[in-house]
C-alpha cells in the first residue's frame, strides 16, 4: 500500500472508533437527560455514570486525533475543509465544549442542576448532526471555488433531502449504538431495572435505523449519481452484511440472550456499512475537489507518520486494554462493588 | 474589521483561555505526584489527602483544559486554512505526535483518578503519576515544537510557493525548540506552585476552618519550595531565550526593549512611554549595558537595533510593556518564596502574618499572568510574520463569512466556562475541611502489599 491509502485507512478506523465511543456517550447523555424528564433517573444513572466516568475523556480524544491526523496526512483537507466549515464546525465546537465542560461540572461538582443534564442531554444529538455535514459536504455539491477561495453554498445545504437524511442517520444511529451497549453493560451489571428500560428503548429505535438507512441510499443516488452507482454496484455485499448483523443484533436481543455478541454485531454492522461508504468513496476525499492520489503529504512526512502511528499504537493498545480491563470488562466494577 | 484581525483575535482569545488550563495541565500531575509521594514517604495523611484534593480540583480544570485544546485544534485549520495547507507539509509530524502524548496522559489519568482505593500496594498508585506526566510533558514539549517553528522556520526549501525538501525532524527540532520548551515547562512548574500556594495563603487569611491551618501551612512548605526551585529555573530558561533571541530574532529582541539603534552596551529599558515617531522614551529606568549583557553575557556586545529592520517586518512595540510586567512578576514570585524560607529560618513567627500571605495569595495570580504576557510577547513579537520570514498573517486568513459571528459565539461560551469552573471550584472546597479527608486517608498511609 502507498502512504494514502495507509492514512486514510488509519484515520477512517479513528473516525469509526470516535463514532463508537462517541456515540454511546452522546446517547447516554440523552437517555439521562430523558430520564430524568420521564421521573427514571434512579433506574439509570449510576450505570450509566459508572461507564461515562472513565471514559469520557478518552472519547475526545479519539476525534481530536482524527482531524489532526487528517490535516497531517492530506493538508489540503485543511484549506478545503477548514475553509468552508467555519459556522458548522464553530457550532460543534461550541456544543462539544459546553457538554464535555457541564459533565465534568455535573459529576464531579458538588451540586447538580438540572440546566446542566439538559445542556449534556441535548447537546449529545446536535453534536452528531452537525458534525454530519461535514460528511455531506465532502459528496461535493455544496461548495465553490472562487477567486477569493472556497465557500460554503448554505442554501443548496439546507434543501438538500441528502444532507438531512445525514442528519437523522447520525441522530437515530446515536440513540441506536448508545442503547445497544447500555443494554449489554445493564445486563453485566445484573441491573434489572437499568437493563429493562434499556432493552426497551434498542428495541424503539432498531426500526427507524434500518428505515433511515434506505433513505440515505436513495437520496445519495439524487446527490452523487457516481458514488452510488459505486456502492451499489462493487460493495453491495459489504452493505447486505451490515444488515445481516443488524438483524442478528436485533434478534439476540429480542430473545434476551448473549448481550456481549449482540453488542459486538452491532459494532460489525457499522464498521461494514461505514468502511463499504468509505471505499465506494475513493479517491475523492472531497469530491471533485481533494483526490487522495494528489492531495497527500510529502513522502518524508508520510514516512514519519506511519512511523510514528505504528510506535504510538504500541504504546497505546496496551494502555487502552488497561483501562478496558479497569473499568468495563471488571466485573466488580461494572456491578458497582468497586467504586 | 477584516477577517484578518478577527482571526487573530479570536485566535488569541481561544489561546489565552486555553493556556490557563494547559499550564495547570501540564504542571498539576506534578505537584500532586509530590505530594501523594510525601505522603506515603512520610506516613503523613495530609499530603495524601491534599493530593487527592488537588486530583479533584484538577478533573474540573482538566475537562476545560481538554475542550478549549479541542476547539484550538481544529479552529488552526478553520481560521488559518492556506497556512495549514502549506505548514501541514512540515508541521503534521509534532501535532500527530501531540495527540498521542495526549491519547497516553488522558488513558492514564482516567485511571489515576478513579483507583486511588484499588491497589493493595499504594505505591502502584503512585507510580501511575508518571505515565501521566510523560503524556502531559510530551504534550506541551511538541506543541511548543509547533509553535518554534512558526518563529523559526526550518527543515524545509520553498520553491515557487511551495514547500519541498521536507526534513520532518529537521523541522521539529528547529533552533528556537529547546530554549522555548525549557520554557514553557519551567514556568508551567512555577505557576502551578504558586497558584497551589495562593490557595494556601487564602486559606489560612480566610481562616474558615482553624483546625486546618496545619495541613494549609504544609501545603505552604511544599508549594513555595517547589515554585522556588522552578522559578530559579524559569529565570535560567528567560535569560537562555535573550541570548537566544539576540542571535536568531534580533528585531524581537529589539521591539521588546525599545532599541532603535544598532550600538555595543545597550540599556535595558525598564517600563517607560515611548514617543514613537520621535523614538525617544520617557520616564523609565534604564540599565546601561545590561541589555548587552542579556543578549550575550558581555556588556559591549552589539546588538542590533529596530531601525535595521525593514519598517514593514518590525513587530508592534508595545510588547515592551508585556515583557516587563512578565519579568516583574515572575520576579515578584521568586522574591516572595525566597522571603518565606528566610523568614522561616530566621524570624519564624513572621512567616504566617497576614502580610507576608497576602503577598503570597499575590504570587499565584501573578505568574499565571506573567504567562499569558509572556505568550503575547512571544506571539505578537513575531508580527507581521506567521511563519517567520515567509509567509505574512494576512495571506494566511480564512475568507470565510461569519468570522465575526464565531468570535462572539466563543467569547460567550468562555466567559460563561470561565465562571461555571470558578464557581464549581469553590463550591466543592468551600464547606468542606481538609481535617476530613484527613482522617479518611489515615489507614491510607501504609505502603505494605
Amino acid at each position: 500500500m502507498d502512504y494514502q491509502h495507509i492514512g486514510i485507512a488509519v484515520l477512517w478506523t479513528f473516525l469509526y472508533g470516535y463514532i463508537i465511543v462517541g456515540a454511546i456517550d452522546f446517547g447516554a447523555g440523552f437517555f439521562m437527560l430523558f430520564a430524568k424528564i420521564t421521573k427514571q433517573d434512579h433506574i439509570i444513572n449510576e450505570l450509566v455514570s459508572r461507564y461515562l466516568n472513565p471514559v469520557w475523556e478518552v472519547t475526545n480524544v479519539f476525534l481530536v486525533f482524527f482531524f489532526v491526523g487528517i490535516v497531517g496526512f492530506f493538508p489540503d483537507t485543511a484549506y478545503y475543509f477548514g475553509s468552508t466549515l467555519l459556522i458548522p464546525a464553530s457550532v460543534a465546537l461550541i456544543l462539544l465544549s459546553i457538554r464535555g465542560a457541564f459533565y465534568a461540572f455535573e459529576t464531579y461538582g458538588k451540586d447538580t442542576k438540572f440546566a446542566w443534564v439538559f445542556l449534556y442531554g441535548m447537546t449529545g444529538l446536535l453534536i452528531p448532526a452537525s458534525f454530519s455535514t461535514v460528511l455531506s459536504i465532502s459528496e461535493g455539491g455544496f461548495i465553490e471555488e472562487t477567486k477569493e477561495g472556497v465557500i460554503l453554498n448554505w442554501f443548496e445545504l439546507l434543501m438538500s433531502p441528502y444532507a438531512w437524511a445525514v442528519v437523522f442517520l447520525s441522530i437515530v444511529s446515536v440513540l441506536f449504538i448508545s442503547s445497544g451497549f447500555l443494554t449489554y453493560y445493564a445486563h453485566k451489571a445484573q441491573d434489572t431495572n437499568a437493563y429493562e428500560l434499556m432493552r426497551r428503548w434498542f428495541l424503539i429505535w432498531a426500526g427507524p435505523m434500518i428505515i433511515i438507512c434506505q433513505f440515505v441510499f436513495l437520496s445519495l443516488r439524487q446527490h452523487n449519481p457516481e458514488h452510488f452507482h459505486e456502492a451499489t454496484a462493487h460493495y453491495w455485499w459489504l452493505f447486505g452484511l451490515s444488515i445481516l448483523f443488524f438483524i442478528g443484533a436485533v434478534a439476540l436481543i429480542l430473545m434476551r440472550r448473549y448481550h456481549g455478541v449482540a453488542f459486538l454485531m452491532i459494532m460489525i454492522q457499522f464498521a461494514l456499512a461505514f468502511f463499504g461508504y468509505g471505499i465506494s468513496k475513493l479517491p475523492y476525499i472531497l469530491y471533485p475537489y481533494i483526490d487522495l492520489n494528489h492531495a497527500v503529504v510529502n513522502d518524508s512526512m508520510a514516512l514519519a507518520l506511519v512511523i510514528v502511528f505504528i510506535a504510538g499504537l504500541l504504546l497505546l493498545v496496551p494502555s487502552l486494554l488497561l483501562l478496558l480491563r479497569l473499568f468495563i470488562f471488571d466485573a466488580d466494577y461494572v456491578s458497582g462493588k468497586r467504586r | 474589521m477584516d477577517g484578518v484581525i478577527i482571526s487573530r483575535l479570536l485566535t488569541g482569545m481561544t489561546l489565552a483561555f486555553h493556556i490557563i488550563f494547559a499550564t495547570i495541565g501540564v504542571a498539576l500531575p506534578f505537584m500532586f505526584m509530590i505530594a501523594e509521594g510525601l505522603g506515603l514517604y512520610k506516613k503523613d495523611p495530609a499530603y495524601l489527602a491534599m493530593a487527592k484534593r488537588w486530583a479533584k480540583g484538577f478533573t474540573i480544570t482538566v475537562a476545560v483544559g481538554v475542550v478549549t485544546g479541542t476547539i484550538i485544534g481544529l479552529q488552526l485549520s478553520l481560521l488559518w486554512p492556506s497556512f495549514m495547507r502549506i505548514g501541514g507539509q512540515v508541521i503534521a509530524l509534532p501535532l500527530f505526535m501531540e495527540t498521542f502524548a495526549f491519547f497516553f496522559e488522558a488513558i492514564f489519568l482516567s485511571i489515576y483518578l478513579y483507583t486511588w482505593d484499588r491497589f493493595k500496594n499504594r505505591w502502584l498508585h503512585w507510580l501511575l503519576n508518571i505515565p501521566i506526566i510523560i503524556g502531559s510533558t510530551m504534550s506541551a514539549l511538541f506543541i511548543t515544537s509547533v509553535n518554534s517553528f512558526m518563529n523559526t522556520p526550518e527543515g524545509f526549501d520553498m520553491v515557487n510557493g511551495q514547500l519541498v525538501n521536507i526534513e520532518p525532524v529537521a523541522a521539529m527540532l528547529n533552533s528556537s525548540f529547546f530554549v522555548r520548551a525549557f520554557h514553557v515547562v519551567t514556568t508551567g512548574g512555577m505557576t502551578i506552585a504558586f497558584m497551589l500556594a495562593s490557595i494556601a495563603a487564602v486559606k489560612l487569611l480566610r481562616n474558615k476552618f482553624s483546625s486546618d491551618r496545619a495541613y494549609h501551612k504544609k501545603g505552604l512548605k511544599v508549594t513555595l519550595l517547589t515554585g522556588l526551585i522552578f522559578s530559579l529555573f524559569a529565570m535560567l530558561a528567560g535569560h537562555a531565550s535573550a541570548q537566544f533571541l539576540h542571535n536568531e530574532q534580533p528585531e524581537k529582541l529589539a521591539a521588546m526593549e525599545w532599541h532603535f539603534d544598532t550600538e555595543s552596551r545597550a540599556d535595558l529599558v525598564l517600563f517607560g512611554v515611548l514617543d514613537e515617531e520621535k523614538q525617544e522614551v520617557k520616564g523609565a529606568i534604564k540599565i546601561p549595558g545590561m541589555l548587552s549583557f542579556l543578549a550575550d553575557d558581555r556588556f559591549d556586545t552589539e546588538v542590533k537595533g529596530l531601525n535595521e529592520i525593514p519598517e514593514d517586518e518590525r513587530p508592534p512595540l508595545i510588547i515592551h510593556y508585556f515583557f516587563d510586567l512578565m519579568v516583574f512578576f515572575g520576579v515578584f514570585s521568586f522574591a516572595i518564596s525566597v522571603l518565606y524560607f528566610m523568614l522561616k529560618k530566621f524570624k519564624k513567627d513572621w512567616t504566617h502574618q497576614p502580610f507576608m500571605l497576602y503577598m503570597i495569595a499575590l504570587t499565584g495570580p501573578m505568574s499565571m499572568l506573567a504567562i499569558e504576557f509572556g505568550w503575547f510577547l512571544a506571539e505578537m513579537g513575531r508580527q507581521p510574520w506567521l511563519l517567520r520570514g515567509y509567509m505574512k498573517v494576512a495571506e494566511g486568513a480564512t475568507h470565510a463569512d461569519g468570522v465575526s459571528l464565531t468570535l462572539i459565539a466563543f467569547g460567550l461560551l468562555y466567559a460563561v466556562l470561565g465562571f461555571s469552573c470558578i464557581y464549581v471550584l469553590i463550591r466543592i472546597f468551600k464547606d468542606k475541611p481538609a481535617v476530613i479527608d484527613i482522617e479518611n486517608n489515615r489507614d491510607n498511609v501504609g505502603g505494605e502489599a
